[in-house]
């Protein structure tokens, strides 16, 4: 194979860096503007809420990191048959260690055995590549990046669960989403958005919850039984007054995204992947010369 | 809003109360999970750090290649419960008065906090930007055989946000949110 990423592509995925890093998309921006409204004047929380509007504003204007951590590099692509994964994974690779010597990623790869880190984003793992084929000729790269923080109030749910009272339906289902909710309490940075998946084992229920996180916030699930679910948790969530920080107020949830894959008949895993406000996430078309096309959100 | 300006104080510490909006200008040292690591296995802190504070960040910083000084990118808090084994000894040894943080801490923390005379300053997590622009100058870095994120970066700040949520009395506002949560959701999933 040829070892030369594509430098059109690289260009491309660092422009895609740059902007995610920096820049919230309108749908994540919308519902942050209507939080802050939300809550009560001289409260923590409304305080809370106007510094992440003028960091949000701060950053787009700076091009510079929302979050210093800038997470885990998720990449999921959607290409037509007979696609180059592996030029692909060239270039991605090229990009974020350019993006990490800019100063749009913080240099956040670490060997989990001696503690090094290795100053580019690139190790086993890094950056998390996700290929999907789809019909059509178009090659449409999505970008999150997951800080830390959020990551790890992340939870899986194996139903029934005693403790809860927890049985395997939608009733279940609800209780321990909401769990993980209460669990979490302001430590992943909330007003936190979740992605949630039903079914499945316990590795593609924790990648089916990530790749709902890739809804728009405003979309409608065309499952009415998840649609209403959807809905119920923000409403519920934001009862439990957990608030922005965890510093009690009116908004906890930001918005809930479920998925649903088939189980075994041994297995009922719900997966919960907590994502903070600083939602970072942007999606581009590109053409066939490699270069942006369309943005996604 | 309150101001807290260096050097800092065990008494204006000990002034200051669950839900207070506070600025801070002044000196401060970052410090995450290697360094409470590194003082935690018994190694000396590279600096004094009586009446300091420590700030859970991992910050952006990038080094300008000519003249080697460091300027931060971006520098928002890190979770603080993973400090929450070691943080009350790093107040008992070394006499910090304030830990900046975000998520909040744990009893033994605020034990911690009560005993020796230190606040939990809770910063808004993800601000990276607003909180960089508040840090005026990057004067000093120690232990960067850590890694960058993971070093010990020190900071000169001016009004520098956050919110007490421990304070050296035993108030917790993490433990009232905690206990009200809980309370609701029992009466949600009824």
């Amino acid at each position: 194979m040829d070892n030369t990423p594509d430098q059109s592509l690289v260009e491309s995925l660092l422009e895609l860096i740059r902007v995610t890093s920096s820049t919230l998309p309108a749908d994540v921006k919308k519902v942050i503007k209507e939080a802050h409204a939300r809550e009560k004047e001289g409260t923590n929380a409304k305080y809370a809420m106007q510094i992440i509007n003028e960091n949000i504003a701060l950053a787009e204007k700076n091009s510079g990191p929302i979050c210093q951590d800038t997470g885990t590099i998720i990449f999921n692509v959607y290409h037509p048959p007979g696609f180059n994964q592996g030029k692909f994974s060239l270039a991605a690779k090229q990009a974020v260690m350019n993006a990490t010597s800019k100063g749009y990623l913080r240099q956040n790869s670490v060997d989990s055995l001696t503690g090094k880190n290795s100053g580019n984003n690139v190790g086993p793992g890094h950056p998390s590549l996700h290929f999907h084929e789809h019909e059509g000729n178009s090659l449409e790269v999505r970008l999150m990046l997951k800080g830390g923080g959020c990551e790890n109030m992340g939870a899986q749910y194996s139903l029934p669960h005693t403790e809860l009272s927890a049985d395997r339906d939608i009733v279940g289902v609800r209780k321990v989403i909401l769990d993980a909710v209460v669990k979490a309490q302001g430590k992943g940075c909330g007003p936190g958005i979740l992605g949630v998946a039903i079914g499945g084992d316990r590795g593609d229920g924790y990648i089916e919850s990530k790749v709902q996180l890739l809804r728009k916030l405003d979309d409608k699930n065309p499952n009415p039984v998840l649609d209403e679910l959807e809905k119920d948790i923000v409403v519920a969530s934001n009862k439990l007054a957990i608030g922005p920080m965890g510093f009690g107020g009116e908004t906890t949830l930001l918005g809930c995204k479920i998925g649903v894959l088939n189980r075994l008949p041994a297995s009922y895993f719900v997966s919960v992947s907590y994502m903070c406000w600083a939602f970072r996430r942007q999606g581009v078309v590109l053409n066939g010369a490699s270069k942006i096309s369309k943005w996604l959100y | 809003m309150k101001k807290l300006n260096y050097p800092f104080t065990q008494e204006a510490i000990r002034e200051l109360k669950v839900g207070d909006m506070v600025l801070i200008s002044g000196k401060m040292f970052t410090g995450r999970d290697a360094v409470h690591k590194y003082l935690h296995d018994g190694n000396k802190p590279p600096v004094d750090l009586k009446n300091q504070m420590i700030y859970h960040c991992g910050p952006v910083m990038l080094q300008d290649p000519k003249t080697k000084k460091y300027k931060v990118v971006a520098a928002g808090p890190t979770t603080s419960i993973r400090e929450e084994p070691y943080q009350w000894e790093v107040m008992r040894d070394y006499g910090i008065v304030g830990v900046i943080g975000k998520g909040g801490m744990g009893q033994k923390t605020l034990d911690g906090c009560k005993k020796y005379g230190c606040v939990y300053f809770h910063a808004i997590g993800g601000a990276a930007q607003v909180l960089a622009e508040r840090i005026t100058s990057v004067d000093n870095v120690y232990l960067m055989e850590l890694g960058s994120p993971e070093a010990m970066w020190e900071l000169q700040v001016v009004d520098f946000p956050c919110v007490v949520t421990m304070d050296s009395h035993g108030g917790s506002l993490h433990a009232e949110v905690l206990e009200k949560s809980k309370g609701k959701f029992a009466e949600l999933i009824k």
